[in-house]
């Protein structure tokens, strides 16, 4: 077991590094940086001297092995350098947004999974019925629509509902108050967009959900059970349900992990500060030391839970181990 | 010569036959698959058509009918430059499935060829492919994407390209592990102690038995290339003004009069939520019919 951990913790290192290196040479593919963009970009003549000066105080003019080095070489040092557009450390960029995301990330998968683990074992245990057909559909259909989308239409729902009961429209609040602090205020603002994300993500897991109570509920071992005359419920609930969870917290996990950095659209939609907002405007201004920062930990994140679901796989099935 | 070439055209008869066969199996055991096929049929003939079904010009300014509600003459009215919303939506879907199906095809098509030369040759070569997957795979889709976008620039081409590249990996990994048992099977070493080249086992013996996969992954990628680049035009980083896309439609205007011109934002969503929703219906149908093993997908 040791062995294997140590053997997946050591196939991280060469991942995140193949990452860094492809994140950093994309973003330098092409011309064009952040001075030109805050110097030029709002369309007025901008001094060359200026633009070289610029560049100059932020690094871009050295070479670009250099240049990598530092990148990398502030994982050691624990220097992550300062966004090249408000001149901030990245840590403290990072942290004023963290929070709001993780939060947001953690009502989202509590109203998917709300949903996803009993709609998935009805669409199962009913298959080929009407019921099983209504699930299927609502949550193809939670795959279709773009969580963005269903965001605007939640905030016409809101304005429409309260501008007939109350004579005027209502907007959630665009500012983020901790929840320790004022939680009527804080849960009036995260949860539309937690509900907004949290279909798609129940949709997702509710079809893994099935599929995996479909697959167990055909074992012998389900056979068995049934042929000793035990309960439905208690086959369903003791014998199926604990085998079928595998995959379908796998599928949560990595949706988790996405969910944290990779709300770029829904909190554009909400106006949320957050870390997809951070890295959509990253990425318009080009400003590439924050840019790469926030992919980097994106990645990490993706790769820390793939790590534990493979250990939590390993743990669980010894086949995977000695494979 | 001419032997193999009549073998080759039977072969493909034998084919299309199966396919119909196979599609009114799929009608009649897959009432969900046939309409989502239904959707996506509906959707063609309108973006093929679409000058021939719409009365205006998608891209036409018209002031002195700027934000009507739905009406007579604009069944899902106009927008804030008084374009017909409804025109503009079937003029899209010649954009979504134009980006939709090449850059589908090129994901699968490129992860198709990585998967089995990574299967066929194994060793160091199969290593370095998986070490690569695996980097490309660490990203989340939306995240590369915009990664990639922000390194090219928008606009239609580099959207497809960066919409693309992160699909590669995925289907390579699926096509892998379906390749790697059929270069167990005897067939395989036969066809290379007959002295065959790597290319023709490759094409001939290996590609044709990872169809499924293949096929499966590609009606996927066509639902969430739509959904994709709908997310990076609503971003103003994909498909640029004026050219109708529904991403971009839903951009700027649709919020700024929520209240006062709901039917700009509520029908573009529709049309990507009913697009996305035909092929994924069809794709899941196509799936349970080619590869029952694949469901858990």
């Amino acid at each position: 077991m040791y062995a294997y951990i140590v053997k997946r913790v050591l196939l991280m290192i060469p991942t995140l590094f193949g990452a860094a290196v492809l994140v950093f040479f994309l973003l330098r593919l092409l011309p064009g940086d952040v001075c030109e963009v805050r110097l030029a970009g709002t369309g007025l003549y901008a001094d060359p001297r200026d633009i070289a000066l610029c560049r100059e105080e932020l690094g871009l003019d050295d070479p670009l092995a250099t240049q990598f080095v530092d990148f990398v070489g502030g994982y050691l040092t624990g220097d992550l350098g300062k966004s090249m557009w408000t001149g901030q450390p990245i840590e403290y960029e990072i942290g004023l947004r963290f929070k709001l995301s993780l939060q947001l990330a953690i009502m989202a998968t509590l109203v998917a999974v709300a949903f996803a683990i009993p709609l998935g074992i009805i669409s199962a245990v009913k298959q080929d019925t009407w019921i099983d057909y209504a699930v299927r559909t609502f949550s193809i259909a939670g795959i279709a629509i773009p969580s963005f989308w269903l965001g605007i239409m939640i905030i016409l729902g809101l304005l429409i509902v309260t501008q007939k009961l109350f004579g005027a429209g209502w907007m959630p609040p665009i500012n983020y108050v901790s929840p320790f602090e004022d939680p009527l205020g804080n849960l009036a603002q995260l949860i539309w967009p937690a509900v907004a994300t949290g279909y798609r993500y129940s949709a997702v897991a509710t079809r893994m959900t099935r599929s995996a109570m479909l697959e167990v509920l055909r074992e012998d071992y389900v056979r068995t059970a049934r042929a000793k005359g035990l309960v439905e419920k208690l086959i369903i609930n003791r014998h199926a349900l604990k085998n079928a969870l595998l995959p379908v917290v796998t599928i949560i996990a990595i949706e988790f992990a996405f969910l944290i950095g990779g709300l770029v659209v829904t909190e554009q939609v909400f106006n949320l500060n957050g870390l997809g907002k951070l890295f959509v405007d990253a990425v318009g201004n080009q400003d590439f030391a924050l840019t790469q920062q926030l992919v980097m930990l994106v990645v990490l994140i993706f790769v820390l839970t793939n790590l534990v679901i493979d250990i939590l796989y390993a743990w669980l099935d010894p086949r995977i181990r000695y494979a | 010569m001419s032997t193999p070439e009549i073998a080759v055209i039977t072969d493909e008869l034998e084919e299309k036959r199966s396919l119909v066969a196979k599609t009114w199996d799929l009608c009649r055991r897959q009432p969900l698959g046939a309409a989502g096929a239904l959707i996506v049929i509906v959707m063609m003939v309108a973006a093929a058509l679409a000058n021939v079904v719409s009365a205006y010009d998608p891209e036409l300014n018209d002031l002195e009918h700027m934000l009507e509600g739905p009406n007579a003459w604009h069944w899902m009215g106009t927008d804030e430059f008084g374009r017909d919303i409804l025109t503009r939506i079937i003029y899209g879907a010649r954009t979504a499935l134009a980006i939709g199906f090449t850059a589908a095809f090129l994901g699968a098509t490129g992860g198709l060829v990585l998967g089995v030369a990574s299967a066929y040759f194994g060793g160091i070569i199969d290593l370095i492919v998986q070490r690569i997957v695996d980097v490309v795979m660490a990203f989340p889709l939306i995240i590369m994407a915009l990664v990639v976008v922000a390194t090219l620039g928008p606009g239609t081409e580099n959207v497809i390209i960066a919409i693309t590249i992160p699909f590669i990996p995925q289907c390579a990994r699926v096509v892998r592990s379906s390749a790697l048992s059929i270069r167990e099977i005897p067939y395989v070493d036969a066809a290379r102690a007959l002295g065959f080249s790597n290319g023709r086992i490759i094409l001939r013996h290996m590609v044709p038995n990872v169809m499924a996969p293949y096929l499966i992954m590609l009606t996927a990628f066509v639902g969430q290339a739509i959904l994709l680049e709908a997310v990076l035009s609503y971003l103003g980083m994909g498909v640029q003004d004026p050219t109708p896309a529904w991403g971009l439609m839903l951009k700027g205007g649709a919020e700024e009069f929520l209240e006062s011109a709901p039917w700009v934002s509520i029908f573009p969503g529709l049309a990507i939520s009913l697009a996305v929703f035909g092929f994924n219906l069809f794709g899941d149908a196509l799936r349970d019919v080619l590869d029952p093993k694949l469901r858990r997908m």
